[in-house]
């Protein structure tokens, strides 16, 4: 059988950096092929010229035997090549139906167009109203309207990147089932994911990327995770191990917290309690934007809440800011890095200073201690092995991975009492992922209170003593992370809303 | 103070053709900022567009052709602030300040010879016979060309960016460029071709003032109209018939002020002079409680990566 696309040899080289180097691949019509790789790995430089964004240096791509050369994403799209990308591509003032004609190229009128987004969103379990707009809806739903963008154009081939990773458990089931469905109706789908056990239960084939190259093929339901990841790594992987430790007094106390979100497409957090103690990691799982960008504000000090609503060691910090609990030791990390946990413009030096300045002794009488703040500098970049030529560089340089790996260092190093920190390791790699969590172990085992936000389930899995999830603003019981299992997790996550509803 | 001297009819006539400069300036803006692009630079466009429709029509004895050449003047001088902003990739604010400046400038160089003479009149009504018709002739029938032509853009504007799909890739544009570049749209073509007919839509406004309004040429004649077009985009929540509204409340208030003052009324000047900014201000703010908001890229420079 001819394959429906194969890659010969493709090259791009970016100024200082090969991203690709002679990638070959064939996809077969109906397969799901996987594509492995760590951050920085090539995967995104790959599918992007699959999809016409950038233009290969040297080698050749044929889809079906023809010659396939896209000049642009309206060229791929026309040559069936549909693509569901992991961020900037909706438009969050716009309804469903405007977002998905935008990405056709001959859409039909309006109201025939939401009678066919009714009909595909029925036809593969989809559930979506056309007329919402897409700032109201939750990631699983915007991941819908991406992909029914897509489905609607019939495509041969479907590049999904990272499809899962904002997704409850029963939601990658519905996504899975739609894919599957997919491919024995012979559309091919190419699946880029760091969630090795994913690949495993999906895909048919994957070709793993190391530093722009293709290191190895394999076929996921014979090989194991654990392999996958060495393959991708180029080295054995050191499971985050959490030292024994004993629960110590409560650190931080939050009672009948309430908070309105400060913007319009955000989500209000409602009567939310819980406690962490000394030497305990408290995991917070829960979909994108059902309060987590909220919660890390209200505890870090960004957003005022009420009296009483958030104690350290008993006292209340209400009327404490970002810098007064700094000084008292409650830090945090929010997830977004460029713009909230890192000014993009300036270097490494000065964003340490931006956070480090009370604790680490940076500033005397309003002079800044530039030396020390270097030094302070340097001791993140080695201890977390952040790479870049050096202090002063600009964070925007940094690659994603790195800048994480840079903010989450800043602030454990600064020996917090408590630390809130959402989202630490997305869009990281698995050994950086890996160091970052066991940073967080070393922290909690050393008697800090550690609240880790994130949507990687088995990331908090890992982490976490005890398990809560964040649904539409509400907090459930947090529970004991041993003896939970996914199905009781996905309820916590979707159920929590539905518990409350019953209560009242 | 003899208010009986204010006769409403012309005056609700007179109100009309007061809105027209700045309506036309801010529907102009309106469209760029919806590309997501802050063209400050208004001022200078109105001002340039006034001297290049007048020193056209002065030449040519057309008015028309004038309106014509402002429309063109003004294009070409936004054409400056999409180099600057799109290709050298510059900051909108400086480049927008500094292209107002530039065109007072520009404009008083090219005028200096046209100071003190008069244009060509323009038909006062085109329309004819049924500006005759008692009270309503003159407010609906007895105006020139250029007012209808004002509201032909913003009914036009508006049921672009609302039902067809080139107005809806300019939302898209200006709402997340990122996305938009994601999806194969060549936001800088689309901004630049939105940056141009804001430049042409004020080049218009400013020739009306220049050749129907005033009607004369002097330095700085546009007196910040341009600003006042540009605060009521973002007042207006940047929608098309809002700003229709706050064009007429604003050109209606200056007009009854205006009147008032000629019938003396015992308010002191400065109050009645206050009063559209103030009135404008007050209703547009009550008008935009709602939930509209920003275009999400607007201002924000778009660079392509990888």
């Amino acid at each position: 059988m001819t394959p429906l696309l194969s890659l010969n040899g493709l090259t791009k080289a970016y100024p200082g950096v090969v991203a690709n180097n002679d990638v070959s691949l064939s996809i077969a019509p109906g397969e799901i092929h996987a594509l492995l790789g760590e951050n920085g790995a090539g995967k995104s430089t790959l599918v992007k010229m699959i999809y016409g964004l950038v233009k290969p240096d040297a080698g050749q791509m044929q889809m079906n035997g023809g010659d396939f050369a896209p000049a642009d994403p309206r060229a791929a799209r026309a040559a069936g090549v549909g693509m569901v990308f992991q961020h900037f591509s909706l438009f969050d003032a716009l309804s469903v139906a405007e977002n998905i004609a935008l990405g056709m190229e001959t859409p039909p009128p309006m109201r025939t167009l939401a009678a066919r987004i009714r009909e595909v969103s029925e036809t593969y379990g989809l559930p979506l109203s056309p007329d919402k707009v897409v700032g109201d809806l939750s990631a699983g739903e915007r991941q819908r309207v991406e992909i029914i963008r897509c489905l609607l154009q019939d495509p041969k081939l479907l590049i999904m990147d990272e499809p899962t990773s904002v997704l409850t458990p029963q939601e990658v089931d519905i996504l899975f089932e739609t894919l599957r469905k997919l491919s024995v109706e012979g559309t091919a789908i190419l699946y880029i994911s760091h969630k090795l056990e994913e690949i495993r239960a999906l895909c048919d084939a994957a070709t793993i990327l190391r530093g722009g190259k293709v290191v190895g093929t394999c076929v996921p339901r014979d090989t194991s995770a654990r392999e996958m990841a060495e393959m991708m790594v180029g080295s054995t992987l050191a499971t985050p191990k959490a030292a024994a430790h004993d629960a110590g007094e409560v650190l931080l106390s939050v009672t009948g917290l309430s908070a309105a979100s400060p913007s319009a497409f955000g989500m209000s957090l409602r009567d939310i309690s819980f406690d962490v103690r000394a030497g305990e990691v408290l995991g917070i799982g829960g979909v994108a934007g059902n309060g987590q960008d909220e919660l890390l504000a209200v505890l870090s000090g960004e957003l005022p809440c009420g009296v009483g609503m958030v104690q350290f060691k008993g006292r209340d910090l209400a009327k404490n800011g970002p810098e007064a609990r700094r000084g008292l030791g409650v830090l945090a990390a929010p997830e977004e890095r460029l713009g909230h946990a890192a000014a993009p413009n300036m270097s490494l030096t000065e964003n340490a200073m931006l956070t480090g300045a009370a604790r680490e002794g940076l500033v005397r009488r309003g002079m800044l201690n530039w030396a020390k703040t270097r030094d302070f500098a340097e001791r993140i970049i080695s201890g977390f092995d952040v790479r870049t030529p050096g202090p002063e560089n600009a964070a925007r340089s940094l690659s994603g991975g790195n800048l994480q790996k840079f903010v989450i260092g800043r602030e454990v190093l600064q020996r917090p009492e408590v630390l809130v920190v959402n989202q630490p390791t997305w869009g990281v790699d698995a050994a950086a992922a890996a160091a970052i969590r066991q940073a967080l172990l070393d922290l909690a085992a050393d008697g800090s209170a550690v609240v880790a936000i994130s949507q990687d389930l088995d990331e908090l899995m890992e982490i976490s003593d005890r398990f809560a999830a964040l649904n539409e603003g509400r907090l459930s019981e947090p529970r004991a992370t041993s003896g939970l299992d996914v199905e009781q997790i996905g309820l916590m996550l979707g159920g929590a809303h539905a518990m409350e509803v019953a209560h009242v | 103070m003899d208010l009986s001297a204010i006769n409403p009819i012309l005056l609700i006539a007179a109100m009309i053709a007061a809105a027209t400069p700045i309506l036309l300036a801010a529907i102009g803006e309106l469209v760029v900022e919806r590309a997501g692009v802050l063209n400050l630079g208004v001022e200078g466009m109105m001002i340039t567009g006034a001297v290049c429709g007048f020193i056209i029509a002065v030449n040519t004895g057309s008015p028309t052709v004038g309106f014509v050449a402002a429309a063109i003047g003004g294009a070409v001088l936004s054409l400056l602030f999409a180099f600057l902003t799109q290709v050298a990739l510059a900051n909108q604010v400086a480049s927008g300040l500094a292209l107002t400046l530039f065109g007072l400038g520009l404009s008083s160089l090219m005028g200096q010879s046209y100071v003190g003479i008069k244009p060509p009149r323009a038909e006062a009504t085109p329309l004819g016979p049924p500006a005759d018709i008692p009270v309503i002739g003159p407010i609906i029938f007895g105006h020139d060309l250029m007012v209808y032509l004002g509201l032909g853009i913003v009914a036009g504007t508006w049921a672009v960016l609302k039902f067809t799909r080139m107005g809806l890739v300019l939302r898209a544009v200006g709402e997340n460029h990122d996305a938009a570049h994601a999806l194969g749209y060549k936001v800088k073509r689309i901004r630049t071709l939105a940056i141009l007919f804001g430049g042409a839509c004020a080049g218009l406004g400013g020739a009306y003032i220049s050749l129907i309004r005033v009607p004369q040429w002097t330095e700085g004649m546009t007196a910040g109209v341009g600003w006042i077009a540009l605060a009521l985009v973002v007042f207006a929540s940047w929608k098309p018939w809002r700003v229709l509204l706050g064009a007429y409340l604003f050109g209606g208030i200056t007009q009854l002020q205006l009147n008032l003052q000629g019938a003396g009324v015992a308010i002191p000047v400065e109050y009645l002079a206050m009063s559209p900014y103030i009135v404008t201000i007050i209703v547009l703010v009550i008008l935009s409680a709602d939930k509209a908001r920003a275009p999400g890229s607007l201002g924000r420079t778009f660079h392509a990566s990888g």
